[in-house]
């Protein structure tokens, strides 16, 4: 009797606990987090030459690695996916070495969200992804924009500023950051979310993953029509800081007077 | 025409970025010789929403259909109030809630979207705002090619200025689908302390502290001024405070009228999220220490003697 019962209710239960989903990660390149900024052309380029260019660290640190993790538990793949030239292929093989099993590059200058959106959202939709992980921003644009965008257009619920994901079948349970808070919510796939600080712990590549990343495949796509909705005019530096007036550290007193009567601050 | 500015709400009362927001779309309206609409949802008082008018909104649309919180819907909700009055120009406040509706509003409203704006437009043909770049080591001017654009205003960029006005309250119905996302918890921090990213004075600490236990004068500090706490990302890595109070690059990035930074390096990445502060005051035993450089005021010395006499000043500059 234990037995039918049991065969009965096994692959029920296989089909709704495992569930190998598709990940998308939206991978972007940015300048090295000590890089000087500085502009040429009038101001109207941001001087690359030079410059050290790594993933942008909440699509690496926490999107990237929390999909690897994901997959590595419950099954799945991991794509990533960039807007841009064959100058983003160094930051993809680095996300091949971590652990992503395959790389998408729509072959396209990324110089408007809109337009970026616009080619990951069909490409998700297009291809069946389950699941669509953008970091919180990039920290060059530091646009926070994408991840909505991606998913209006694609019409997939948007769940922003994830800390913390796990799945129970194909429902997923989301922790967030909201205004004044934290909060948790549960969304069916396909979704898209964007990753904020918390979702996992950096993952340093090693040599093995160095070796398959330069034959696993990336896939070079053409970009599909669509409208620039901004441009940059020009960059501007920020006035440099005059010198630091130094106070008596046995004098506390004369910092308040300067912060309430010279800086007003207090 | 019309400017609108979409508001949202904490504990039934308007937000400070929200105002802000206002204040922005208010100036942004006088400057194109129109007014200013604020749009609102969920269950916020009726003088908080009336208030809005004290800050430059002449009406608001107020939908109570929409749960407080619930923000998956709002875009369309924007959407369609910019659509019913014909809204040139929409505004939000980039903080939690702005980073997630004001990406898809602009989506639904396939309107050009600037992020971050730290300034009113310096043009209107076309619009052209100036935003924070490169985590505030930079600012880009960024035009907008659509006839319809849509402003993030980053926290604590704009002065609130009010007069005695009050809007007056248009209730308002989106028709929205269905939910996709069900919220099963919300876990609000709750009234006490200041919320970082609006704080108008931040006090902030690193790794010279030591450890957790010497976080009392800091945290004494802050009460003393009113500010909020915040901290540099080593320190809340080893879990000596919580993560919402890394600043920086990788953390949180913010603009306060002053930051008090004691036992911190300055390193650029810490620099990157902090150097939008109108005044910096560096607290450091190491007159070689980098954050100097950025500092407006310092002091040389070592943070377990000079904290105490700091606390102690502002305590009896409070108690006058
Ligand atoms: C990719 C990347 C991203 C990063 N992002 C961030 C970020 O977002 N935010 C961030 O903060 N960091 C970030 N960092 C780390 C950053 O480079 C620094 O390591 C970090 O900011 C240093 O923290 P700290 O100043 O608290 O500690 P330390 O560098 O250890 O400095 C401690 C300071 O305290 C002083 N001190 C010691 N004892 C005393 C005392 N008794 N009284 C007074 N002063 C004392 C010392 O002179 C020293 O200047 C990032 C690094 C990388 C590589
Ligand atoms: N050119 C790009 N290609 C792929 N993903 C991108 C690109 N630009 C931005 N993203 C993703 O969108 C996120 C938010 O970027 P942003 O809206 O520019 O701050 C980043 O963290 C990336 O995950």
């Amino acid at each position: 009797m234990f037995v039918p019962f049991l065969t009965r209710l096994l692959p029920n239960f296989a089909t709704s606990k495992i569930r190998h989903m598709k990940y998308l990660v939206c991978i972007s390149k940015a300048p090295d987090t000590t890089t000087k900024i500085t502009f040429t052309d009038n101001n109207t380029k941001f001087a690359e030459s030079g410059v050290q260019f790594i993933v942008n660290p909440y699509d690496e640190w926490y999107a990237l690695v929390r999909a690897i993790e994901l997959k590595e538990k419950n099954g799945g793949t991991v794509t990533t996916i960039t807007v841009g030239g064959a100058e983003n292929d160094p930051i993809i093989r680095k996300a091949l070495a971590i652990g992503a099993d395959n790389a998408v590059r729509i072959d396209a200058p990324a110089t408007d969200a809109y337009f970026v959106a616009s080619q990951i959202s069909k490409y998700a939709t297009e291809n069946g992804f389950d699941v669509v992980l953008t970091g919180k921003e990039t920290i060059d644009y530091n646009g926070s924009q994408m991840g909505g965008m991606i998913a209006t257009l694609a019409e997939y619920p948007f769940v922003s500023l994830a800390t913390k994901l796990e799945f129970e079948g194909s429902k997923a349970i989301i922790e967030k950051d909201v205004q004044g808070g934290v909060e948790i919510v549960e969304v069916n796939t396909p979704f898209v979310l964007s990753a904020a600080k918390g979702m996992a712990e950096q993952r340093i590549p090693n040599m093995r993953g160095i070796m398959q990343a330069r034959t696993k495949p990336l896939t070079v796509v053409a970009a599909t029509d669509c409208d620039n909705l901004t441009e940059v005019v020009d960059y501007e530096l920020p006035a440099a800081k005059g010198d630091v007036k130094l106070v008596d550290p046995n004098n506390p007193e004369e910092l308040i007077e300067l912060l309430r009567n010279e800086a007003k601050a207090i | 025409m019309s400017v609108l500015v979409f508001t949202d709400s904490l504990n039934k009362e308007i937000t400070k970025s929200s105002f802000e927001a206002v204040v922005y779309g208010a100036k942004v309206a006088s400057d194109i010789g129109t007014s200013c609409i604020a749009v609102s949802y969920g269950d916020v008082t009726e003088s908080s929403l009336s208030a809005l008018g004290k800050y430059g909104a002449l009406k608001v649309l107020h939908d109570t259909s929409i749960a407080s919180g619930d923000i998956q819907n709002l875009h369309l909700l924007v959407k369609q109030a910019c659509e019913k009055e014909s809204s040139k120009v929409v505004v939000f406040g980039l903080d939690f809630t702005g980073k997630s509706v004001a990406p898809m509003a602009a989506a639904a409203l396939k309107a050009g979207y600037i992020s971050g704006a730290i300034d009113y437009p310096s043009s209107y043909q076309p619009i052209t705002v100036k935003k924070n770049v490169f985590s505030g080591k930079a600012f880009a001017n960024v035009q907008i090619n659509t006839p319809v654009g849509v402003v993030a205003v980053l926290p604590n960029s704009v002065k609130i200025t009010t007069t005695d006005a009050s809007a007056s309250i248009e209730l308002f119905k989106a028709t929205l689908p269905g939910s996709k996302i069900k919220t099963l918890e919300t876990k609000l921090k709750g009234g006490e302390g200041v919320t970082l990213t609006e704080a108008e004075i931040v006090v902030s600490a690193g790794r010279g502290m030591k450890g957790p236990e010497n976080w009392g004068d800091v945290e004494e500090l802050a009460i003393l001024l009113g500010a909020a706490t915040a901290c540099s990302r080593p320190v809340a890595d080893i879990g000596w405070r919580p993560h919402h109070e890394h600043v920086g690059q990788t953390g949180v990035a913010i603009r306060p009228n002053l930051y008090i930074a004691i036992g911190i390096s300055g390193a650029i990445q810490h620099l990157a999220g902090v150097n939008g502060s109108k005044i910096i005051v560096v607290i450091n035993k190491d007159p070689e220490a980098p954050f100097f450089k950025a500092a407006d005021y310092g002091i040389v010395g070592d943070a377990f003697d000079v904290l105490p006499k700091l606390v102690e000043a502002v305590r009896k500059l409070k108690a006058a």
